[in-house]
């Protein structure tokens, strides 16, 4: 199948790897990847900061660029669900009926990377090897907004080598939320504080996520701590044959 | 005349209030014990229900229907309480509130009155306005009285007293009950509750509450709670007065059989509260001889005016979303500055002042969304709080000093940015030059200046690679490499 | 008072402004979408009365209150019995209570004349009630004969609460539906003890009503 990658635009600037992973997966599983340079961004932080007609003209540039894409995949369950839980809303706010057309047209061939795999690819074993020990944080758009649900887990499940070891309140917020982690700076931090302490129980060697906004959150505070803990987004996992890039 | 009449709340930011909160470790260790034991009984006792959901959706759309409705609905429940035999009274406001409340008292001489846990009365200062005039309110919760006694203020609607834990009770009682000997098990302080109460109910003949439903069916009124105080005040005393949100009508007395199966797995984690107490007006043989109900605007109405944060009014006040919420996890209630703490509060405390207070709580959340998934009445949150910001900036952009705000001109050049790949691109370059400045011998970013500083207080920021996907893209691309090998290869060339 | 009905209209028609109706709407228009609210809960029940009374003796005993099963005519000697183990001599009881289920040996006192004050001095009370709901462990009350007024089942120390196997539904929708007929009359559901869990989120018994409460269920 021909798919679309929508990096996103943080995973573009500062997570290339990801990108490059998601890549390696899909053409590895024989798929080609095309990737539109037109693309920027899903609009989500506009949106969520309370700049709703800014993030309009974002949305629109978006849906333009990937109209006629057979499928889009990105590796960003926060920027999918930016997708499905606002851009309709956002459509209708500025009484744009096209807009809304295109995207109810466009969103059901938008997936999470995971999501493509599993639910549109059906493959759970992307024959990857990852010798090493490995905990999960749910990323809290994943479980609330997608549904994955266990969706990254059976993936993780059929890494070669891999040891999950499973986290204490897996579900509750790592306290990035965008703007949130800069506007409620002290907060953000002491919720970070609390996942990190859960994340070193593990014992595990990297906290894999389908997110990276949440993982550059947790990496902040591991790294700031001097911790030998890393993080990596489940494609990178899942595109590796081997040991830790 | 929406004036927040005797709210003894200031309104400090959302993060200067938090800050101070997130220094009392006692207080963070005291909300999060409570919060996770209800939150580990609800999990329980809502897991066991196999038709949660569907029950959900009905309280959801009953409430809903209920609000598109209101007027009839409380007009109905009007003239069927007054058949009953009880006086509905109408308060624009909390000043006409507490007048026609303090007049009833007045009218039957009493100089002290009981009373039961009521948010709507505390929304309305109505105990310091009962003290000025000469007045004294009795709270018969238990934790309302461990918030009264201690001169302090609640932080939780279901457990106003969670961020006290049991030596800080034995303190507040020894101290205001005169009891030097009092022990610190929850079985002692319970009973220097008990004693110190019953004698109060069997001699005081007001009584104020709240109410958790008015059915307009047929003009009944239930409230639900876990200790017989509730019970002790509406039926022992002459006069009862319950004090009551206009948004609470329900149409149809069985339409409490959603809500009383929601209502006390989402708030205690109980499969039914201990007691649930309905009743309609006055009976001859049963209860107080005189039974008003006062109900109450203060706000309420201007919000059924916008559609998209009508689900606001849809509440019933169970508070799951506080124990559920990260953010109140670390802060407790105090931190929203009002009698509505926790998600539930951070959208409906600044709608009740018309966005005029409360306006940095819309942001006091991370958007988590786990609150609308255990809200019993579907209300969500996360959706409001997004309206309220878009709100809060339109409010702002129409100030010169809004317009010319970091925030502002950041996010307009963000927007300008994202409007066009080239240009982003553009940006992602220049990104790179002037990280320059901060990157510290580790390749992270350390320190920060400004608004970003609270960023890098706790946390590194990781800098900028030397090369973006879309320049590693355009790379391979033009070095015409295709497929899965020269992908592998490209990334383990890194 | 004047300034009130003002605002009573006041309220009424700031409402109809934000919802944008007017006050002479359809009241029919009501009605359709009332009931076409979706209740796909739960509404009635698959259990047998066997499964229906386990179910309730479980429900009362995690709430800590005594349960205790027996046939219609060993009525009198089950409340002697649990009179005694609780030591209870004097009880008061609401009008319309059976004289044949009161054994001898206790001070039994109609309550309906008695003030607070009065029931307060008393060790106990004897009621029945209305309808049970298994899943809750619940048990509602009404001012009905039997049963008297709110107060009688509040104020002394000690329940002692009789329920018929028919009373017994499983859900509370179906407790709704029994409750329909008198929904007019004072109503309490009470689910255990009187309890508190506000101080460290531990569940005390007793706080302001009855400290004990048994249950005692007839069936044949
Ligand atoms: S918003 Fe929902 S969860 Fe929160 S208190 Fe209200 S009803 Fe409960």
């Amino acid at each position: 199948m021909r798919i679309s990658l929508f990096i996103t635009c943080y995973n573009d600037t500062l997570f290339p790897e990801t990108g490059k992973a998601v890549v390696c997966v899909l053409e590895r599983l024989g798929h080609t990847v095309e990737f539109r340079k037109e693309q920027t961004c899903c609009g989500q932080m506009h949106w969520n900061t309370g700049y709703l007609k800014e993030a309009v003209p974002i949305i629109r540039h978006f849906v333009d660029v990937y109209r006629d894409a057979e499928l889009v995949v990105a590796p960003s369950s926060s920027c999918v669900s930016m997708m499905r839980d606002h851009y309709l809303k956002a459509a209708e706010m500025v009484g744009d009926a096209k807009l809304a057309a295109d995207v109810e047209a466009l969103l059901p061939r938008v997936y999470e990377f995971t999501e493509l795999l599993v639910k549109k690819l059906g493959v759970e074993d992307v024959g990857a090897t990852f010798p090493h020990k490995v905990t999960l944080h749910t990323s809290c758009h994943s479980q609330r907004s997608l549904h994955l649900g266990d969706i990254p887990v059976r993936l993780l499940n059929k890494v070669r080598a891999l040891e999950l070891l499973p986290i204490e309140n897996p579900q509750e917020c790592c306290g990035f939320g965008g703007t949130f982690s800069i506007k409620n700076a002290d907060v953000s931090s002491a919720m970070l504080a609390e996942k990190v302490r859960t994340v070193l129980n593990t014992r595990a060697e990297v906290c894999t996520a389908v997110d990276n906004s949440c993982l550059m959150h947790i990496y902040g505070s591991l790294h700031r701590q001097r911790t030998l803990v890393r993080t990596a987004h489940i494609a990178e996992i899942l595109a590796s044959t081997g040991g830790m890039q | 005349m929406n004036a927040p009449y005797g709210s003894h709340w200031a309104d400090r930011s959302f993060p200067e209030a938090a800050k101070e909160l997130l220094a009392d470790s006692q207080v963070r260790r005291n909300v999060r014990h409570a919060t996770d034991v209800i939150q580990a009984k609800r999990n329980r006792v809502v897991g066991e229900l196999p038709d949660w959901e569907a029950l959900r959706e009905a309280g959801s759309a009953i409430r809903a229907h209920a609000l598109e409705h209101l007027d009839e609905y409380l007009v109905e429940f009007e003239r069927n309480c007054t058949r009953a035999g009880g006086t509905v009274h109408w308060a624009r406001n909390a000043a006409e509130a507490n007048r026609i409340i303090l007049e009833l008292i007045q009218l039957h001489e009493a100089k002290e009155v009981i009373k039961i846990k009521t948010m709507t009365s505390e929304e309305i200062g109505l105990n310091r306005n009962l003290e000025a005039n000469g007045i004294r309110p009795h709270e018969t919760d238990l934790a309302e009285l461990i918030v009264q006694l201690g001169h302090d203020k609640p932080s939780h609607f279901v457990v106003p007293a969670l961020h006290k834990n049991r030596q800080q009770v034995r303190e507040i009682f020894q101290r205001e009950m005169h009891l030097p000997e009092l022990g610190d098990k929850p079985e002692d302080l319970c009973a220097a509750a008990r004693t110190y109460l019953r004698e109060k109910y069997l001699r005081i003949k007001v009584a104020v509450s709240g109410a958790n439903f008015l059915v307009a069916e047929n003009g009944a009124v239930c409230i639900v709670e876990s200790e017989g105080n509730g019970r002790m005040c509406l039926t022992l005393p002459d006069v009862l007065i319950s004090l009551v949100g206009i948004e609470k009508v329900i149409p149809r007395f069985r339409d409490l059989e959603v809500f009383l199966q929601t209502l006390p797995r989402s708030a205690t984690g109980e499969r039914m509260n201990p007691y649930n107490s309905i009743w309609t007006g006055v009976h001859e043989t049963d209860g107080p001889k005189e039974f008003h109900v006062v109900l109450l605007d203060n706000g309420r109405s201007p919000i059924l005016s916008d559609a998209e944060s009508r689900q606001t009014l849809k509440c019933i006040r169970c508070a799951a979303c506080l124990n559920v919420c990260p953010v109140y996890h670390q802060t407790g209630g105090h931190a929203y500055e009002s009698v509505y703490p926790g998600p539930i509060g951070a959208i409906l405390t600044p709608q009740l002042h018309s966005m005029d207070r409360g306006r940095t709580l819309p942001y006091a959340s991370s958007l988590c969304g786990a609150c609308y998934e255990v809200c019993p009445v579907k209300i969500n949150i996360p959706e409001v709080l997004i309206h309220l910001r878009g709100k809060v900036v339109e409010q702002d952009q129409r100030t010169l000093g809004g317009k010319l705000g970091v925030w502002n001109i950041g996010m307009q050049a963000a927007g300008f940015v994202m409007g066009s790949a080239g240009r982003f691109t553009l940006a992602q370059h220049m990104g790179h030059l002037a990280q320059k400045l901060f990157v510290s011998k580790s390749g992270f970013i350390e320190r920060l200046p400004f608004m970003l500083s609270g960023w890098t207080q706790t946390r590194d920021l990781k800098a900028l690679p030397a090369q973006s996907f879309r320049d590693w893209w355009a790379h391979r691309e033009l070095n015409g490499s295709t497929k899965n090998g020269a992908a592998r290869e490209d990334r383990d060339g890194q | 008072m004047a300034s009130e009905s003002d605002a009573r209209t006041a309220i009424l028609s700031s409402i109809r402004g934000a919802l944008r109706v007017s006050a002479e709407r359809e009241p029919n228009a009501r009605e359709t979408e009332y009931a076409a609210v979706s209740r796909e809960y739960k509404q009635s029940s698959t259990k047998s009365t066997e499964e229906l009374l386990e179910l309730f003796t479980h429900r009362l005993a995690e709430y800590d209150s005594g349960v205790m099963r027996v046939a219609p005519a060993q009525i009198p000697d089950a409340i002697a019995e649990l009179l005694r183990a609780r030591g209870r001599a004097s009880i008061a009881i609401p009008e319309g209570l059976p004289a044949e289920w009161l054994p001898a040996g206790f001070q039994f006192v109609q309550a309906s004349a008695l003030d607070a004050h009065q029931l307060d001095k008393l060790d106990g009370v004897l009621t029945g009630c209305t309808v049970a709901i298994a899943e809750t462990g619940s048990v509602v009350l009404q001012n009905a004969p039997s049963q008297g007024p709110r107060k009688l089942s509040l104020v002394p120390d000690y329940h002692l609460c009789i329920v018929f196997a028919l009373q017994i539904v499983e859900t509370v929708p179906e407790c709704f539906t029994r409750l329909d007929a008198t929904s007019n009359l004072p109503t309490t559901f009470f689910s255990g003890p009187s309890a508190t869990a506000d101080i460290e989120m531990t569940r005390i018994k007793g706080v302001h009503g009855p400290r004990f409460l048994d249950v005692l269920i007839v069936a044949e």
